[in-house]
């Protein structure tokens, strides 16, 4: 049932009770476009709140305000490459999915997984030895607000990952040719690492 | 392939089952379900917006503020605009849109139904909680909400209002997304992107722009509920933020939600002039796109809402260039109007009464667009009463003007019943004399000074703002006839055949209303959307000789 959109079926079923009705109208599967479209979307609130970052630091007189604790860079930085490490990884699933091999699958996305909840687990602890809160200064402000919603993303990737590791677990649920799935939660993941490389670049780097 | 596909599932259940009442209460994911329950629902919220705008007339019938308190003025003007913007004009669209686009393109339901449903069912939450607000404590900030007034007026009332925004956004985010790609990649195989109906064109063009603004909308009000609920001080001056970026992040998507909200009904227009004055439509692709680059442009002005926000004058110069130039791709498509009118036959009924009076209503608001665009006027008039007269020359002669066109037009389509055409044209006139009333004087009023948003003025203003008051009650009064009509005909109206108006676009080949799966076979196309008068018998519908434009549904004519 995973490989195919028919918006018709949902039609169907409203009125047959019966879940299984034939497809009568194939057109391709569009929910990977759907999803492209819906990160263009998702990038744009990124976008916005990067400019309102940027415009805060500009018109500041000082950034990071003085007075501000200092940050340090070792652990965001080891987080920076553990995500980033976690999107090859991710990739392997696909690899594998499209040979067939669920068993890969399982094994790299909950790689993954793993790999994300030590980047949410360090952010957490990097939050927990900062001598700053979210309301000391704008410049606190804007680093917990941008880290904190990134991580909200990654939370809700790994959430993503793990549904499909649930659904692996039913044979034959993903295979070469049906895997929507997958596809759907590796994009996401590459999308998350990617607002990340910017949003260290900001935050850390300049 | 399909019509082999049909006939398998042709003679099981579906194929004849019927639409219930009750289904329109329901999480369905019919697109055509869904479009009547977003142009219902926008409806009822319409009404509310409209008894709250009558409210202000009537406070503003007199100098002082006598008939509410400031305080509930506030909220009056405050919800007013949000309900009517993001609950009556936006919602409205995306039902259009909905119940339009699979018809017109041939294709059976959108690209993601269950979606669908969902971005619908986050209307009326949103909707209800903003409406709640008023007897709780209610927003008192305007609809534009700007810092550090709004994080001055009350925490509960500000804190639902993002929530309702918020939650209004997302829907239109994920309708948008479905409007996208059911436009680029559902339409029936025979038909280009260049014979697709100019609605589907101004769609694409409205859903580029919800996609692009919305989620930048929804960023700056992110850092507007930490600024009032957590402390933080991103817009508020007094902790070291900055309020002008909330104002660029605003105006980012709000200046091209006027977009959003009068593109899908430039579409309309589209379709509709064309049949009832029996012509082609005049410049297909420079309508087309000329929806395209308002988009585009409508990216890049926002900050004319922000001429005397400090903003610097090289930036001024910059934006109200843009601003001006928008005034031609949405001259081309006036003139591509007019000049498909002109020397046509034209039938005087409802839908295209509304839509010429749509012509000529928004005009005035768009070159009181570019009267405003212009920076030393602007610094005049600024957030006087002639900016309210404009937008509403643009929202209510444009858009409202545009919806009333669109549901006459494709009233019979949607309900199998024709409408009461005696009461839609005293509706039409009523709507005319009471729109032209209320906010003709406003240019005026502006120009002399007053400013808006404030319960009390000057006693020299008075005549003009009793004028403006009898105006708002005529346009009350006229949405009773349109009511009474639309529930009438409903229900007891004659019965509509497949095709009244003998029009060409593939929503009018099937069954009024339609089956639940749009076509009983896919159409193929034999002729242009807009092919009236070319190589057909003079009614504009196809010869008898011709090949049916579909194969097998089209029952009536």
């Amino acid at each position: 049932m995973q490989g195919t959109v028919d918006p018709n079926k949902a039609a169907l079923n409203y009125h047959n009770e019966e879940v299984v009705a034939p497809a009568h109208e194939e057109h391709p599967d569009l929910r990977l476009f759907g999803l492209l479209v819906f990160l263009g979307a998702e990038s744009m609130i990124f976008l916005g709140l990067f400019v309102a970052y940027l415009t805060f630091r500009a018109v500041y007189p000082s950034w990071p305000p003085e007075g501000t604790p200092e940050r340090e860079l070792v652990l965001p930085a080891i987080n920076t490459v553990i995500l980033i490490a976690s999107s090859f990884i991710i990739h392997n699933a696909d690899t594998a999915i499209k040979k067939n091999d669920v068993k890969g699958l399982r094994t790299w996305f909950s790689i993954t997984a793993i790999m994300g909840a030590v980047f949410l687990m360090g952010q957490l602890y990097e939050y927990s030895k900062l001598e700053f809160g979210l309301t000391t200064n704008l410049y606190a402000s804007t680093f917990y607000v941008l880290t904190g919603f990134h991580g909200l993303h990654v939370f809700l990737g790994v959430c993503l990952i793990l549904a499909v590791l649930w659904r692996a677990q039913k044979a034959g649920h993903y295979s070469d040719h049906d895997h929507f799935g997958v596809e759907a939660a590796e994009l996401y993941w590459h999308f998350v690492d990617v607002v990340w490389i910017v949003l260290f670049i900001l935050l850390y780097l300049l | 392939m399909t019509t082999q596909a049909e006939m398998q599932i042709a003679p099981s259940a579906h194929a004849h089952a019927e639409r219930k009442w009750w289904h329109y209460f329901t999480f369905c994911e019919d697109h055509k379900v869904i479009g009547l329950q977003y142009l219902v629902t926008a409806f009822f919220f319409y009404a509310i917006g409209g008894a709250l705008a009558t409210a202000i007339r009537t406070e503003l019938a007199t100098p002082a503020s006598d008939f509410v308190t400031p305080d509930t003025y506030n909220s009056l003007l405050t919800l007013h605009g949000t309900i009517m913007i993001f609950l009556w004009i936006i919602p409205a669209g995306a039902g259009l849109a909905n119940y339009l686009i699979p018809l017109m393109i041939g294709a059976r339901d959108m690209a993601f139904p269950k979606m669908n449903a969902m971005a619908f069912w986050m209307v009326p939450p949103s909707g209800i909680a903003l409406v709640l607000s008023f007897f709780l404590e209610s927003p008192q900030a305007g609809w534009t909400s700007y810092p550090p007034l709004s994080l001055m007026t009350g925490k509960v009332g500000e804190g639902i209002w993002i929530f309702s925004l918020l939650v209004a956004g997302t829907s239109s985010i994920l309708g948008a997304i479905n409007f996208l790609v059911t436009i680029l990649k559902m339409r029936v195989p025979s038909m280009t992107i260049h014979q697709m109906p100019l609605f589907c064109w101004s769609m694409l063009a409205t859903a580029g722009l919800i996609l692009v603004g919305t989620p930048v909308l929804a960023g700056a009000l992110i850092l507007l509920a930490f600024d009032l609920l957590a402390g933080t001080s991103f817009f508020n001056p007094t902790g070291g933020g900055d309020p002008i970026v909330y104002q660029h992040m605003f105006w980012f998507y709000s200046h091209p939600a006027v977009y959003i909200m009068v593109l899908p009904l430039f579409g309309a227009i589209s379709e509709i002039l064309p049949v009832h004055a029996r012509k082609p439509i005049f410049g297909y692709k420079a309508i087309a796109y000329s929806s395209l680059v308002i988009s585009f442009l409508g990216l890049i002005v926002w900050a004319h809402h922000m001429f005397t926000s400090g903003t610097p004058a090289w930036l001024r110069m910059f934006f109200m260039i843009t601003t001006m130039i928008i005034a031609v791709p949405t001259g081309i498509k006036v003139f591509g109007w007019l000049a498909t009118i002109w020397g046509g036959k034209i039938s005087f009924n409802s839908a295209m009464l509304f839509a010429m009076g749509f012509i000529a209503v928004f005009v005035i608001g768009g070159i009181t667009g570019v009267m405003l665009a212009a920076v030393p006027f602007d610094i005049h008039v600024h957030d006087t009463y002639f900016v309210v007269a404009h937008l509403h020359y643009v929202l209510f002669g444009g858009s409202v003007f545009g919806i009333y066109a669109a549901i006459y037009h494709w009233f019979p389509k949607m309900t199998g019943r024709m409408v009461n055409e005696t009461l839609g044209q005293i509706h039409f006139v009523l709507t005319f004399i009471g729109m032209n009333l209320t906010f003709m004087p406003m240019h005026e009023l502006g120009l002399l000074g007053m400013n808006r948003r404030i319960a009390f003025y000057d006693a020299r203003f008075t005549t003009l703002n009793q004028v403006a008051t009898v105006g708002a009650y005529i346009l009350a009064v006229s949405t009773v006839p349109f009511l009474i009509n639309a529930v009438w005909s409903w229900v007891k109206g004659a019965k509509a055949v497949d095709n009244p108006w003998n029009a060409l676009t593939l929503e009018w080949q099937t069954s009024s209303p339609p089956a639940i799966e749009n076509f009983e076979v896919l159409p193929v196309l034999m002729t242009g959307p807009y092919d009236y008068g070319e190589h057909h018998s003079e009614n504009g519908a196809l010869p008898p000789s011709a090949e049916p434009v579909l194969t097998g549904s089209s029952s009536g004519s």
